[in-house]
């Protein structure tokens, strides 16, 4: 194979991964590594800026921002941190950074998140939403129809959260539950979104399985630093609509 | 023992004999589940006929293959044992042991679960608690880790206050386990001392990184297992405990391993068929157990060494002229483990069939697979055959690791892939089965159906 006359500068996404040393336990490494090779796999790179406790993060330095599940112990410690975040991520959101808030992501993204013991935490207010915690923890697959741009599909995935969350006037929800409990299992309701931001309590991981809303997210972060009309290369995604077949299925929805 | 409870013995005996005759798999638990329905208080019942009460082993990894172990160095002591040796490790699985235990046991040896552990001593205190290692595990079944440290902290504080305190088994490696055992009476730490076997680095699944007293990053100097190893706090004076019990030398080969056990000025070498440094550990952890039962070193490294491996924890089966060499995949460390086990025979030519089921006793969130350090395999694997409920899942694991598919076949349905890994295995070269814990009875099925190996229910 010859190698192509002219060479293009690669586009390169700025990922700032929001405290991967705490907030990691429900397999948040998987939606990294598809970042990475969704973009690899078309000739793009992917720069990773990791921000824990004690970093500051720059302003307009990053195109896709991801926060993923903790411990409680590791949550508070990081909601005590974020305060020091929250101006930057909110003022991202608004010039159209991309970011992806999962399981404990979503509730650190919204208002507060009071847990059990009547403790409030605060959240960066990216998104106009609240949680609480609930008695009982919310556990299982976890299906929804959801809409992103006016295309709708179903994503999967599984759910694990004692928080119920409760949406404001100012953002949407991500999808509607096909099966499972959603946001606070009593409104039909998972996730939030609003401009490229996409908080959801779907973790599996959410990506692998669910390569659209990956394309969709790095097609945003691209956007953000290099300009509208970004179009992806499609990629052969055989093995990852099996998956999504196969995790449907087991959730007892589609046959 | 009571009337009553041996009247309920006997009814709950025979739903076992009839479960088992309608061919509702091995039947090994039913009899407890009825026997607690009629007697509740049943295990403290009859532990209390047991006059040297009972030993309990936790862990997230190791509680099975070190219960045979413990329960081979009492028995070649002369002791009556009687133990759950098929591995059901709930309530109603050491009750149903409790039954079907010899009618003059001496001594109660159980591996119990890590939740229901802390509801069985809440009836019974037992003269020994062996409390292994705490890793992070599926947490849709178990909650988060801390969540159960602090349930086993509680646990403690309570069994301290009762009228025998247990004599407790901790090891000092593990950071969560050591913190349990801070300022208590009557412990036995054990670790392993040998530093040869140091990871190059934490694996990715490390969970206990902060120092449970003062929340700063800990130093392991080295790491070993996990995040079991030498480890400091170097912001407060929390630090690894001197091991009472320690393995000072292990020699790790392909097959075998030989470890020295020292305690105090006595040594002992065990020479076994249970591979790998997390075996090091469960060889340990039983000898100093064992000398809590006042058990001679020398007659326990025997009975230890002869101790062959548990139900898909290393088991080694021949098939169509290729070892099968049988692996339980239940969580990030258990299987970074067993890949390091498996790749130290410095073969570039690795054959791997793996087996990914989501049913409850798996674990039904397989987000878990991700936390997996498979990475290691790519560049060794000459074959590597994908199957059960979740092959494509797992599959995705490798295409996102970067791993080269075209050595990569998925195939759902157990059997067929089965015949695809054998086929894809050289005559005399050795096949790993890594699977879930449902996807190696479906596995063992499928092996006993071919003529391979016996049910499972039924081994001695």
């Amino acid at each position: 194979m010859s190698s192509q006359p002219t060479l293009q500068p690669t586009m390169t996404v700025r990922l700032c991964h929001l405290y991967p040393d705490l907030m990691n336990i429900y397999a948040d490494r998987g939606n990294i590594a598809v970042f990475r090779q969704r973009l690899a796999w078309r000739g793009y790179g992917l720069e990773i800026t990791n921000a824990s406790v004690g970093d500051s993060i720059e302003a307009d330095a990053h195109d896709l921002y991801y926060l993923g599940g903790g411990q409680d112990r590791d949550q508070d410690l990081v909601a005590d941190d974020l305060a020091h975040k929250a101006e930057v991520l909110r003022d991202a959101a608004d010039h159209g950074a991309a970011q992806l808030y999962v399981c404990g992501g979503i509730q650190l993204a919204g208002h507060s998140y009071v847990a059990s013991n009547g403790e409030r935490l605060g959240g960066v207010s990216v998104l106009d939403l609240e949680t609480a915690a609930g008695q009982t923890r919310l556990i299982g697959d976890l299906v929804i129809e959801a809409t992103i741009e006016g295309t709708t599909r179903q994503i999967v995935g599984y759910e694990n959260h004692a928080g119920r969350t409760t949406l404001g006037p100012t953002c949407t929800a991500l999808g509607k539950v096909k099966t499972g409990h959603g946001n606070n299992d009593t409104d039909g309701t998972e996730g939030a979104t609003r401009d490229h931001v996409i908080a959801t309590y779907l973790h599996g991981p959410l990506l692998p399985k669910n390569p659209w809303v990956a394309d969709t997210l790095l097609v945003w972060a691209l956007e953000h630093r290099y300009g509208a009309g970004i179009e992806l290369a499609s990629l052969d995604d055989a093995l990852e609509d099996r998956a999504h077949a196969a995790a449907v299925e087991r959730a007892g929805v589609a046959r | 023992m009571q009337i009553a409870t041996r009247v309920a013995g006997l009814a709950a005996r025979a739903s076992g004999s009839l479960s088992r005759r309608l061919g509702r798999g091995g039947g090994t638990t039913v009899p407890g589940v009825v026997l607690l329905k009629l007697r509740p208080n049943a295990i403290a019942e009859l532990i209390a006929d047991l006059p040297m009460g009972a030993v309990f082993i936790s862990a997230t990894n190791g509680k099975t293959t070190t219960t045979r172990l413990v329960v081979a160095a009492a028995k070649a002591s002369g002791l009556q044992v009687v133990t759950n040796e098929e591995g059901s490790n709930l309530e109603r699985g050491v009750a149903a042991a409790l039954l079907e235990g010899p009618e003059d046991g001496e001594i109660g040896i159980f591996e119990v679960d890590e939740a229901a552990l802390v509801a069985i001593t809440r009836t019974v205190t037992p003269r020994t608690l062996l409390l292994m290692n705490l890793f992070r595990d599926q947490l849709d079944r178990y909650g988060e880790l801390d969540t159960l440290v602090n349930d086993w902290r509680d646990m403690l504080d309570r069994l301290e206050r009762s009228a025998e305190p247990p004599h407790l088994v901790l090891n000092a490696d593990d950071p969560n386990i050591a913190d349990l055992g801070r300022e208590r009476e009557q412990v036995t730490w054990f670790g392993v001392a040998d530093v040869s076997h140091a990871l190059p680095q934490r694996a990715h699944a490390a969970d206990a990184t902060n120092c449970r007293r003062c929340g700063t990053a800990l130093v392991h100097e080295p790491a070993l297992l996990g995040h079991l190893g030498h480890w400091r706090c170097d912001n407060c004076d929390a630090a690894r405990p001197t091991p009472d019990v320690a393995a000072t030398a292990a020699v790790l080969h392909p097959d075998r391993q030989h470890v020295t056990i020292r305690s105090g000025d006595t040594a002992a070498t065990v020479t076994s068929e249970l591979t790998g440094l997390h075996n090091t550990y469960n060889l340990t952890a039983a000898m100093a157990t064992t000398l809590t039962l006042d058990g001679d070193a020398d007659t326990a490294a025997a009975a230890l060494g002869a101790t062959q491996p548990a139900f898909g924890r290393g088991e080694r089966i021949e098939v169509d002229g290729r070892r099968l060499n049988l692996l339980l995949a239940k969580n990030p460390t258990g299987v970074n483990q067993n890949i390091r086990t498996l790749l130290a025979g410095g073969s570039d030519s690795v054959h791997v069939l793996a087996l990914l089921n989501d049913r409850t006793a798996d674990g039904r969130d397989v987000s878990w697979i991700w936390d997996v350090d498979w990475e290691p395999l790519d560049g060794q694997l000459a074959s590597l055959t994908i199957s059960g409920d979740r092959a494509w899942d797992l599959a995705l694991r490798f295409r996102y690791a970067g791993f080269d598919m075209t050595t990569i076949t998925v195939e759902p349905d157990t059997a067929r892939a089965l015949d695809i890994a054998i086929e894809s295995t050289p005559a005399a070269s050795t096949l790993h089965a890594l699977a879930t814990y449902t996807a190696m009875l479906d596995l063992r099925a499928e092996l006993t159906r071919r003529g391979h190996v016996d049910a499972y229910w039924s081994e001695s």
